[in-house]
């Protein structure tokens, strides 16, 4: 027998002589390779399921994870540094490229944060429109989570249902202020752009529309035996450590604790309107997706109701043309579609901010990630990433 | 396994979860107190924070919200906080509180380094405010005590945030909240990362969101918006510069 023909990719079975399972007890024999039972992995920064450049290294037994460290900021361009060299004005663009599937509320949060520094108010009929567009921008970001996560796991279908209707959304956005994405849509003391004329059919007409496509996207879903499989009781976080480790937004309601800044501390106009806060049982990935579908549910009904009631007058409260606030500080933080979006503001009473602080929630979600995952396994990961909901241009900035 | 797939209905209302009740006012009717209230008013220029209007009044306090164009009207002013937990925490701390105060509806609490952990420890433990929102720091680099560090603290049982601050010199380090609020441990990372502030006894004090061995804090006042460093640029982008 030749070397060759001893080789086992050439054994047959049946055959005399060394085999696989010669040479794989020879490689266990092997001191070295018998005491590796950790083994360290690079998931990311270029994976297409940590939605943009994270970067986590797990630490696996086999495939359960024992633990996992994130390496960010592939993305960081020192948004706080920018806004302390730009005017208030000047600023209120970039914010809208930190989370950039709802830069909507991104600019919501800031304009209210300045205006709380300069004591404004903006009028009856801006922050209908605002809470409009706002609810409009949490729906379609949540059709992006959903899409992206639902495919994380392998459920293809949704992100194609969820992108053709946000696609209503985004038109909506685009006739509105010109701008799909980073829409630029608030000015500070209101609204720069007045309704166009057919905003409100338009938006009863998505609102119809939407909700037979919500009930599609749930038939596909909810009861679906793989899906469930997947997702419930995966990456449970209870409320103690929900809120030890300062998660908001839905995956601290689907955690049970029934708190939204919405109706916690209203903002805008949200104190007019009825709607519900949900809450899941058990915190686990199928209630936060219970969560944030029953949130867009919620989300059509805010807009229904400011659709039917948006008052007349005024779309921007009287601001100087050079907005010099006060000096002073504020801290002023709105219910973003990711959680609580916070601004920290220092003024010392020129044009330009003294100190921007942002406050971002994905940032402080993801680092619930380490507690989420330990025990699970790697598939698991991909789909706590997805659950988390980050935007890692809001967790860098 | 149809069991399985019956999820908690969303849409009902939790008993177990906290409720927060009809939304407080955002400033309590006894703030609008007259300043004549005792509260350690900071008188000395020195020990003055920043949010103290420093200019001379043209004008007595006007609401801002006038935007008449003639002269510029003057802003709030930080309000004494009168309430129970202010009075005790002064009655207990005595000037170890430097301030607490109330702007625009805001309620904060300038207190002395030496007791920020006590402060923090008793906030989460006695008086309810078990979620840290933020932690973030501002430079002020003309004041001797360079750095205020401001920890924004939020109350679930009484829907009510509260902000700490605490006035700390260059090189000074900071007892880490971490142990009080696992949060922390990255929003303090992120301080390191910006203002080069350490904290002792975190349990991984490292860079955050810039590379391992970069040199400079960026958010420091006297750090150019364009500086970058250009040494850790060419040796691990292998590009002359990042501009």
């Amino acid at each position: 027998m030749s070397d060759f023909e001893t080789d086992y990719r050439h054994a047959k079975p049946g055959q005399s002589g060394p085999g696989v399972t010669d040479y794989l007890d020879l490689d266990t024999k092997d001191e070295t390779f018998l005491d590796a039972t950790e083994l360290v992995l690079n998931m990311g920064p270029q994976h297409p399921s940590t939605h943009g450049v994270l970067r986590v290294i797990l630490k696996l037994d086999g495939e359960k994870v024992l633990g996992t460290e994130c390496i960010i900021g592939y993305l960081h361009r020192g948004v706080e540094k920018i806004g302390e060299h730009r005017t208030y004005a000047m600023f209120n663009p970039y914010v809208d490229r930190m989370d950039y599937v709802a830069s909507v509320s991104n600019g919501l949060g800031y304009c209210e944060a300045v205006e709380k520094l300069l004591s404004v108010e903006a009028p009856p009929r801006a922050q209908y429109l605002r809470v409009i567009l706002t609810e409009l921008c949490r729906i379609s970001s949540h059709q992006v989570w959903l899409g992206t996560h639902a495919l994380d796991i392998g459920a293809l279908t949704p992100l194609f249902y969820c992108f053709r209707d946000r696609e209503e959304i985004l038109k909506i956005f685009e006739k509105y202020c010109g701008a799909r994405l980073t829409t630029h849509a608030f000015r500070i003391g209101g609204c720069l752009y007045e309704a166009y004329d057919g905003f409100e059919q338009d938006c009863k007409k998505f609102c119809d529309a939407f909700l037979p496509k919500l009930d599609e996207y749930e038939e596909l879903l909810t009861t679906n035996r793989i899906w469930v499989r997947r997702t419930k009781g995966v990456g449970i976080l209870n409320p103690e450590d929900c809120i030890a480790l300062g998660v908001t937004g839905p995956v601290l309601r689907a955690s049970g604790v029934k708190w939204d800044l919405r109706k916690a501390q209203p903002y805008e106009s949200y104190k007019d309107f009825d709607f519900e806060i949900p809450t899941g049982l058990n915190g686990d990935t199928y209630d936060r997706y219970l969560v944030r579908i029953e949130e867009m549910r919620q989300s059509v009904r805010i807009i229904r109701q400011a659709v039917d009631g948006l008052p007349t007058g005024p779309i921007i409260a009287k601001v100087p043309k050079v907005i010099k606030p006060p000096v002073g500080e504020v801290y002023h933080s709105i219910e973003a579609p990711k959680g609580e979006l916070g601004y920290f503001i220092v003024s010392d009473g020129s044009t330009q901010p003294y100190r921007m602080r942002v406050r971002p929630p994905s940032f402080v979600n993801l680092q619930a990630l380490d507690k989420m995952v330990r025990g699970l396994l790697v598939a698991d990961v991909v789909a706590v990433i997805g659950t988390l909901d980050i935007v890692l241009g809001e967790v860098d900035r | 396994m149809p069991e399985e797939t019956k999820g908690p209905s969303p849409a009902s209302p939790q008993q177990g979860g906290e409720k927060p009740p009809a939304p407080t006012p955002p400033v309590p009717a006894e703030t609008a107190a007259p300043q004549a209230v005792a509260a350690p008013q900071p008188e000395t220029p020195a020990a003055a924070k920043p949010a103290e209007p420093a200019k001379p009044a043209e004008k007595p306090a006007v609401p801002a919200t006038a935007a008449k164009p003639a002269p510029k009207p003057e802003g709030p002013k930080p309000e004494p906080w009168e309430s129970d937990l202010a009075a005790s925490l002064r009655s207990q701390y005595g000037t170890g509180i430097r301030e607490a105060c109330t702007y625009v509806g805001q309620k904060y609490l300038v207190v002395d380094k030496s007791i920020l952990y006590e402060i923090l420890l008793r906030m989460r433990d006695d008086e309810g405010f078990d979620y840290c929102v933020d932690i973030t720091a501002v430079h002020y680099p003309k004041r001797d005590e360079q750095f205020d560090m401001v920890y924004v603290l939020y109350s679930f049982p009484k829907n009510e945030r509260v902000r700490i601050k605490t006035q700390i010199k260059d090189g000074d380090t900071v007892r880490t909240a971490s142990g009080i609020w696992e949060t922390a441990n990255w929003l303090e990372r992120e301080v390191y990362d910006m203002f080069g502030i350490s904290f002792d006894g975190h349990p991984d004090l490292k860079r955050i969101l810039l590379p391992e061995g970069w040199k400079g804090y960026p958010l420091r006042k006297d750090y150019p918006i364009l500086q970058q460093d250009q040494e850790w640029v060419q040796i691990n982008l292998g590009i002359e510069s990042g501009q």
